[in-house]
Formats: C-alpha cells, sequence, structure tokens
C-alpha cells in the first residue's frame, strides 16, 4: 500500500465484515521515541488464538482451510520493514486489536497519508457503527466521534456529499492542527 | 478550518432535501470494491472523485458505497452502478479521471460508457 491510511481502511474493513458496532482508530506520532503507531480496535466477533497464528502467518499455514487474506500480512510486513512491530490481539466473542508500530524517521516507513479521506468513506458507508478516531502528536490530541456527528445530523444522513466533504477537511484540519502528519 | 458549526449549516441546508428525496425514492447507487486488492489498485481515490464529481453536480439522488470483493484483482479497482430501471453495470480498472466520465455520461445522462466495461475489457 502506498499509504498507511489505505492499510487503516483495509484493516477496518476486516472489523466490520466481523459485524463490529464499535470501532476505535488511532495514530500517535512521538518524535521523541521516534515511533508512529497505528491501532485499530473493534467490538467484533472476535477470532481463536489458532486462527489468530494463521492470519498473520498465512504462508506458515495449510492453504487448503481457507482463503489466504492479504491485509493483515501486509500490514505487518510494512511495519516491520519499518523498524517497527505488529500485534494482533483478539479474544472469540469478545472483540480485536490490531496494532502496528513504525520508526518514524525510518527510510521504509510508509507515509501515513491521507486519513480523512479513509475515515470519512468508512463513517459514510457504516453509517450503523460508531467510529472514534484520536489521532495524538507528542502531547497533543484531536478526536473526531461519529456518535457526536449523527447528533449534530439527526436525520441527515452521513453519506450527502456535502458531509462526507466536510468530515473529510474537518479531519484533515484537525491533525494539521496538532502538527500530527506523519 | 471546518468546525462543528459548519456541520450544523449543511445539516439544516440538507435536511429538508432529504425529506422529499424519502418520497420520490428512485435512486442511483454507485457501489466501489474496496477489499485489500482493491485499494491496492487505487479505490480510495476513485471513490473520492465519484463523491466530488456527485457534490458538484449537486446529484441529490445518487450515492457511493463500497463492498468486499467483487472478484477479479486484475481489473481492480471495479465498480458497479446501478442506475434505476436499468441492470447493474460493472466498470473495471477505474480511475479518478474515468469516473468522472460514468457520473457525466452515465449516472447524469443514462448512456452507458462502453469502452470501460468488464465486457470490452475481457
Ligand atoms: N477484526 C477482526 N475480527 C475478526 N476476524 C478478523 C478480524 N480481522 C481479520 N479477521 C479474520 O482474519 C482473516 C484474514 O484477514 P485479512 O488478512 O485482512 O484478509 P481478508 O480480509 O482478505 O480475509 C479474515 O478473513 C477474518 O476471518
Ligand atoms: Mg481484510
Amino acid at each position: 500500500m502506498k499509504e498507511l491510511s489505505l492499510n487503516i481502511l483495509d484493516i477496518t474493513q476486516n472489523s466490520i465484515s466481523a459485524c463490529a458496532t464499535k470501532i476505535i482508530i488511532s495514530v500517535e506520532k512521538d518524535t521523541k521515541e521516534n515511533l508512529l503507531t497505528v491501532r485499530i480496535e473493534d467490538n467484533g466477533k472476535g477470532m481463536d488464538k489458532e486462527f489468530v497464528k494463521s492470519v498473520t502467518d498465512p504462508f506458515t499455514t495449510t492453504r487448503s482451510t481457507r482463503k489466504v487474506g492479504m491485509g493483515i500480512p501486509l500490514l505487518k510486513m510494512s511495519a516491520e520493514q519499518a523498524g517497527g512491530e505488529f500485534k494482533l490481539n483478539s479474544e472469540l466473542g469478545v472483540g480485536t486489536t490490531v496494532t502496528a508500530t513504525f520508526k518514524l524517521n525510518h527510510i521504509d516507513r510508509v507515509p501515513l497519508g491521507d486519513v480523512g479521506q479513509t475515515i470519512s468513506v468508512l463513517v459514510s458507508c457504516n453509517q450503523q457503527v460508531d467510529f472514534l478516531y484520536v489521532h495524538k502528536s507528542d502531547g497533543e490530541e484531536f478526536k473526531f466521534d461519529t456518535i457526536e456527528i449523527k447528533e449534530i445530523l439527526g436525520d441527515v444522513p452521513l453519506n450527502e456529499p456535502d458531509v462526507i466533504m466536510w468530515m473529510q477537511e474537518y479531519i484533515r484540519d484537525g491533525i494539521k492542527s496538532i502538527n500530527g502528519g506523519a | 478550518m471546518k468546525s462543528l458549526a459548519d456541520l450544523e449549516a449543511i445539516r439544516n441546508k440538507t435536511v429538508n432535501k432529504v425529506g422529499l428525496r424519502k418520497e420520490n425514492a428512485e435512486e442511483t447507487r454507485i457501489v466501489v470494491g474496496t477489499a485489500t486488492c482493491g485499494i491496492a489498485a487505487g479505490a480510495r481515490p476513485v471513490m473520492q472523485a465519484f463523491v466530488e464529481e456527485i457534490q458538484k453536480r449537486n446529484l441529490s439522488n445518487t450515492f457511493v458505497t463500497q463492498t468486499g470483493c467483487i472478484g477479479v484483482c486484475r481489473l481492480e479497482p471495479i465498480v458497479e452502478v446501478y442506475a434505476p430501471g436499468q441492470e447493474k453495470v460493472t466498470y473495471v480498472k477505474m480511475t479518478p479521471e474515468k469516473a468522472q466520465k460514468v457520473v457525466l455520461d452515465h449516472v447524469v445522462n443514462g448512456k452507458i460508457v462502453e469502452e470501460y466495461t468488464i465486457g470490452k475489457a475481457e
């Protein structure tokens, strides 16, 4: 993927497929620690231990048991090639948390890219899900919570083009205002 | 800087339109395949181009949604258009520029852009 925000879009769709109703996406930039952390947390149906192993290392398992997905391996590879780590924690019936870290200044780290576009796609296409996006940058924080947005909108749906474009710009502005670009 | 007050203004401007729309329910749906292969091939900017074009032309009954894998990775990004009274049309190897043309020719003027369809690609 050309942007980490595209991995975020892809990984979050796993949460939606797993029937999550609440998804928290967070990005944290810590310049002092030279660290960028991306986390996607859901309350979907979860996976058991065996399955978690098989999705992170698709090539070490018997392929006949299931179709090999590439979304999780791609993010894992992206983190590891940038001196970071990948973690997948999941519990059946409780939910799943995917965490990827990156060395901020690593030459092979993929840029974060347009998070505003990613979040607006997810939110406008999955109106039944509550999303919380949290962006932290060296101690400052920007939050985008669709519960609040839905309250303001009332009967107006989240997939109105004007609303989609507003969400994008609001998130981009919010990230910029805390110097959170990465 | 965009603010929550701007969102409230959008709401107030749009709420009447939404009420009216419920009464004449015919809508066009543009479905973009956004599984891993679709995203890697550029599905997000294609979705973005559709939304921008719909907004620019003020098409009040046209919506963009996403779906999982539509099928053929090498033909991604793939887009399906469901227009009222028409069969589903599948467009392949989409780009933002092609998306603009699909909105103008197909959604606005009802003329399928044959050269971008899956039939032409295979
Ligand atoms: N958040 C999640 N909750 C439950 N199951 C998940 C989650 N993320 C991934 N999975 C499981 O792991 C599989 C592999 O995911 P992925 O690598 O993204 O490939 P794909 O989505 O194409 O199958 C999914 O098909 C799903 O069964
Ligand atoms: Mg996936």
